[in-house]
């Protein structure tokens, strides 16, 4: 499904501070793995994924998703099979606008935006049903302003809304990193079950290392720009949360 | 009472230029300050086409048309070139005073005795009374498109660029595409807001534009302060507001040169009026943190 191919990424090339964040990382992903990364702060990882989403250009190297080419290709247009979940619970949807109009936008993630009036009743409901799985009552507050609810929330909705078009891929940017524990909780327990039921191939990044171990089927570290560990799930079903501590030193 | 029927008209020509400062400011959260030079190229356009006798409303269409190419040269300088939008606008802005000079061939040009698109309705003896009816037409038809578009699943997505890129960029929007887009939409009816004021006030001036996007921010800034007041989400309302805005604006104009202000310094009662809407919500919270 994601292929890297040597990708370097070299930040401020030529200068005093230049910082090479990815080194030669050759990488596949194949379709329904649910990979977690793991890694110390400045390893690489945003650079990965940001790599991956389109919102940076390799210095050297291939990337390809769903065998296409798109290694220059913008964040938007790779929208068509990525979602995205941010580490900023307010990054993931637009403030002033409702949680309506956040979910019609969601819902043509891969279709154009064009000048006819899509919400309708119909597309009520289906907001509504996909909501309400999150028990949190959001489904009765559809025109209540995106930026009046909390960051658990918020992100929540990001969640479900990656689901509103046809995701191929799930892209989770520490999305709990700025939650508290019962949000966390809820967030990574609704994208756990969207991954096994829509076959989402998914990326979750986290600092968690009990989240490491408890969710994912494949484990991998970035340290200081390259793979140094990558494990399947059989091996990372025998890992101890002790293993991985020392792995950071 | 003319007096002031001849504000109300100026204001409703005035809130198409506020309701494109809405969509720059508000919508996609960019300060255009495009605004003085498409104001004065929309009432330029309009006089040289009319005094060329070409037909009313496909003058009008050009001169659209071409506050919307200034609104594209802006949001290309900024986009393309990353260059701030402020700048940027402000380098349209004086490339157009040339180009707005070269477009009149004169500094000033009267437009009395030609077709003007006030003279068109007579349903009242009382002229101002016909110009107003007019522009309550013209305004609310304008109004009406924007209410629409910004409804549309296009004008959702308008709406999200200029309120979290990231996302809108993760739901396969290109953001400066949409930006301009935007700015061409809002330097059109800043455009249509020249075109109407010259052909009310029956003269294009060169001049008539400068400090122009101060109007149109004033009647944002009331139609903002409305809105918290009145708790306003529905996008409708505040286009509504804007326009209420842009006639407050206008009023309080009115009753300053009514009460025998000089006009000279009426830009500096503008300037303090804005200055006065912008600054009393933090004037009112400081003393409420006083008194804490």
């Amino acid at each position: 499904m994601i292929q890297l191919e040597e990708v370097t990424k070299i930040f401020n090339p030529g200068r005093v501070n230049e910082v090479m964040a990815l080194n030669n990382i050759s990488l596949q992903i194949r379709q329904g793995e649910f990979v977690i990364i793991i890694g110390a702060n400045g390893s690489g990882k945003t650079t990965l994924f940001n790599t991956i989403a389109g919102a940076a250009i390799p210095t050297k190297g291939k990337v390809w998703i769903a065998s296409e080419e798109v290694t220059h290709l913008p964040e938007f247009k790779r929208s068509k099979w990525i979602a995205r979940v941010f580490q900023n619970p307010f990054d993931g949807t637009a403030p002033n606008l409702t949680i309506l109009d956040n979910f019609r936008l969601a819902a043509l993630r891969t279709q154009s935006k064009q000048l006819k009036i899509g919400i309708n009743a119909a597309f009520k409901r289906k907001v509504q049903d996909t909501i309400a799985r999150l028990g949190m009552g959001l489904e009765n507050k559809l025109n209540q302003p995106m930026g009046t609810l909390s960051g658990g929330q918020r992100q929540a909705l990001t969640l479900l809304m990656s689901i509103m078009d046809s995701t191929k891929v799930l892209l989770l940017d520490e999305p709990t990193a700025a939650l508290d524990p019962k949000s966390a909780e809820i967030i990574l327990n609704t994208a756990q079950s969207l991954i096994q039921e829509y076959q989402l191939t998914a990326i979750f990044i986290t600092h968690n290392l009990k989240d490491a171990q408890q969710y994912g089927n494949r484990l991998l570290q970035i340290h200081k720009g390259k793979l140094v560990r990558d494990l399947d799930a059989n091996a990372k079903q025998k890992l101890l949360l002790q293993n991985m501590y020392e792995w950071f030193g | 009472m003319d007096f002031y029927l001849s504000a109300l008209v100026l204001s409703l020509c005035l809130s198409a230029m506020a309701m494109g400062i809405f969509i720059s400011m508000r919508i996609f959260n960019i300060p255009d300050i495009t605004t003085d030079g498409s104001y004065t190229l929309g009432a330029a356009v309009t006089a040289v086409l009319l005094i060329n006798h070409w037909p009313l409303f496909p003058a009008i269409l050009i001169s659209m048309m071409a506050g919307a190419a200034a609104g594209v040269c802006t949001a290309f300088i900024h986009t393309k070139l990353k260059i701030d939008a402020l700048l940027a606008g402000i380098l349209v802005m004086t490339g157009l005073y040339s180009i707005n000079l070269l477009i009149m061939g004169r500094s000033n040009i009267p437009l009395i005795n030609l077709s003007a698109v006030f003279s068109y309705i007579h349903l009242f003896n009382n002229a101002t009374y016909n110009a107003l009816l007019t522009g309550l037409l013209i305004i609310g038809f304008f109004a009406l498109l924007l209410w629409f578009i910004l409804l549309t699943d296009f004008g959702i997505a308008m709406r999200a660029t200029g309120n979290s890129s990231s996302m809108t960029r993760s739901l396969g929007i290109n953001n400066n595409r949409m930006k301009i887009i935007g700015l061409a939409m809002a330097n059109a009816l800043t455009a249509l807001s020249g075109s109407l004021v010259a052909q009310y006030q029956n003269f294009t001036d060169i001049n008539m534009g400068i400090g122009i996007v101060i109007v149109g921010l004033g009647s944002v800034l009331i139609a903002d302060a409305l809105r918290v007041w009145l708790n306003i989400v529905a996008i409708g309302w505040q286009i509504v507001l804007v326009i209420a805005g842009s006639f407050i604006f206008q009023m309080v104009l009115a009753v300053t040169l009514s009460l025998g202000v000089d006009p000279n310094v009426l830009k500096l009662v503008t300037a303090l009026f804005v200055l006065l809407i912008v600054a009393l919500p933090r004037v009112k919270n400081v003393l409420t943190h006083q008194n804490e």
